[in-house]
């Protein structure tokens, strides 16, 4: 049974009023490393998106004829052309491997079995070995990204 | 991240920090309360007021609290019964996290400013204290309590027992520790932005009932949860489970139900239907 908007004490009704909103996702620095996932999962998840929306336009260029194509090519030939793929490169690694992470956290793998709470009380969900796999993305998008500069910047 | 890792002090160690209180009771013996004050009813914005408390080394922040309310302030509107974690009537944020007032030391705390506010994704009645209800009707919507159909519970005849092993009830022993204080609610970013979303708590019970084996009503209760603003908006951000101060973790209820939903993890659970069933005839 729902409680109507006449049984609310508070003055004006309204249930989002004191809701965090955006704030909960912009602001990821108070919980803890899961947090940090949510947080960096949905914008690098967003960025990509973003990515494959120009990436669809840049290739179909093609259709423009050889020039077109060439023209489009030279803009990732610069030095911020560089960097924008470099991102691309760690964003999608770490997007993958955390998303890979997920799959399993988020259908209840690898995250231990209930038990009897004992204090102090520390949540089994939370254990280390899901937590290392967010360390390991962050890792191996640095790694990606290092690999990636130093060959993007290797002819200037 | 320093409330965080007092949090983190409190949950790893037994014992005292008995460093950190002997100084405390050296050179601190004030804090200075920040606390915030609105009235929905008259008051346009917020405000904070200061208040200097007298503390010792067993001070909670609502012990703190309501020596402010006694000595300096009356109007400070807080809500509070059992001041043993027992009740979850004290939920608020305490610089910056939620946590309860009475099992929050003030010696736990860094630094002698403490900042009490009204828990976020609650709408604010008064002061520190926010509106229940769309919390508790979560809670309802997932039906808290057993059904079997097998087991006539009108019919005092009828009736017969539930037996579980000590395995049975640790299934969801940790769940039912729930003292419904809201705080993993308020810290969780999808109820933040979606006031349909039941959040951890509601999840966390209905879980408990799945995990239940004298239940046998897993499909009514999966169909509950299973909808647009329902489970999905999980994103295991696990702030719930940071926050809860009772150890029900429920982000690991979330997931664990939606193994099941998903039929990963449909054999945790031995069928009430043929248990109770045999017990009938017995
Ligand atoms: C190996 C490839 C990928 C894997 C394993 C993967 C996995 C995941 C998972 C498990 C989530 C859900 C996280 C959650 O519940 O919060 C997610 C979120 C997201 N993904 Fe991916 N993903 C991949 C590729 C991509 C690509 C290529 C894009 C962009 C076109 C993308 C865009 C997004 C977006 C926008 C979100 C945010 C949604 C949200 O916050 O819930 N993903 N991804
Ligand atoms: S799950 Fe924990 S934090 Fe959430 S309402 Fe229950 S006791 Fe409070
Ligand atoms: S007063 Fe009961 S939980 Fe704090």
């Amino acid at each position: 049974m729902k409680s109507s908007n006449e049984d609310r004490i508070y003055s004006d009704g309204n249930r989002r009023e004191n809701h965090e909103g955006l704030k909960a996702w912009l602001n990821p620095s108070r919980y803890g490393w899961e947090r940090i996932s949510y947080w960096l999962q949905r914008l690098t998840g967003v960025f990509l998106l973003i990515y494959f929306v120009g990436h669809v336009i840049e290739t179909s260029s093609l259709v423009d004829g050889k020039d077109a194509w060439n023209a489009m090519l030279e803009l990732t030939q610069t030095t911020w052309g560089h960097l924008f793929l470099i991102l691309v490169i760690g964003t999608s690694t770490f997007h993958s491997a955390n998303g890979i992470r997920l799959l399993f956290t988020e259908t209840g793998r690898g995250l231990g079995k209930p038990g009897r709470p004992d204090y102090p009380y520390s949540p089994v969900s939370l254990n280390y070995r899901q937590k290392s796999g967010i360390w390991i993305a962050l890792i191996l998008a640095a790694t990606a990204m290092l690999y990636g500069a130093s060959i993007l910047f290797a002819g200037e | 991240m320093t409330a965080l890792l007092s949090i983190k002090t409190r949950r790893t160690k037994l014992g005292h920090d008995e460093k950190k209180e002997s100084t405390l009771e050296d050179s601190r013996k004030v804090v200075h309360l920040r606390v915030y004050r609105k009235n929905p009813k008259q008051d346009k914005s917020s405000h904070f007021d200061k208040f200097e408390v007298p503390v010792q080394r067993w001070t909670t922040v609502l012990d703190a609290l309501l020596h402010a309310k006694e000595y300096l302030d009356k109007s400070i509107a807080i809500r509070y019964s059992c001041r043993m974690a027992s009740c979850g009537s004290c939920g608020m944020k305490i610089n910056g996290i939620p946590r309860l007032a009475c099992y929050t030391k003030i010696s736990e705390i860094d630094g002698n400013i403490i900042t009490c506010e009204p828990l976020p994704n609650f709408p604010v009645i008064r002061d520190l204290v926010g509106d229940f209800s769309d919390f508790f009707d979560h809670h309802g919507a997932m039906e808290p309590f057993i059904h079997n159909q097998n087991v006539d519970i009108i019919d005092k005849n009828r009736l017969t027992e539930f037996i579980q092993t000590p395995e049975d009830v640790e299934n969801y022993l940790q769940f039912s520790y729930c003292i419904k204080c809201g705080l993993c609610y308020s810290a969780c970013p999808s109820v933040g932005s979606d006031t349909r979303f039941p959040g951890p708590q509601a999840l966390a019970q209905a879980y408990r009932y799945v995990a239940d084996n004298r239940d046998d009503a897993t499909q009514s209760r999966l169909n509950i949860v299973d909808n647009k603003h329902g489970i999905w908006r999980c994103h295991f951000a696990g702030s719930c489970s940071v926050v809860c101060p009772k150890g029900v973790d429920p982000a690991l209820g979330i997931q664990l139900l939606r193994g099941h939903l998903v039929n990963f993890s449909k054999n945790d659970k031995k069928l009430a239907e043929s248990r109770t069933r045999d017990l009938g005839k017995t």
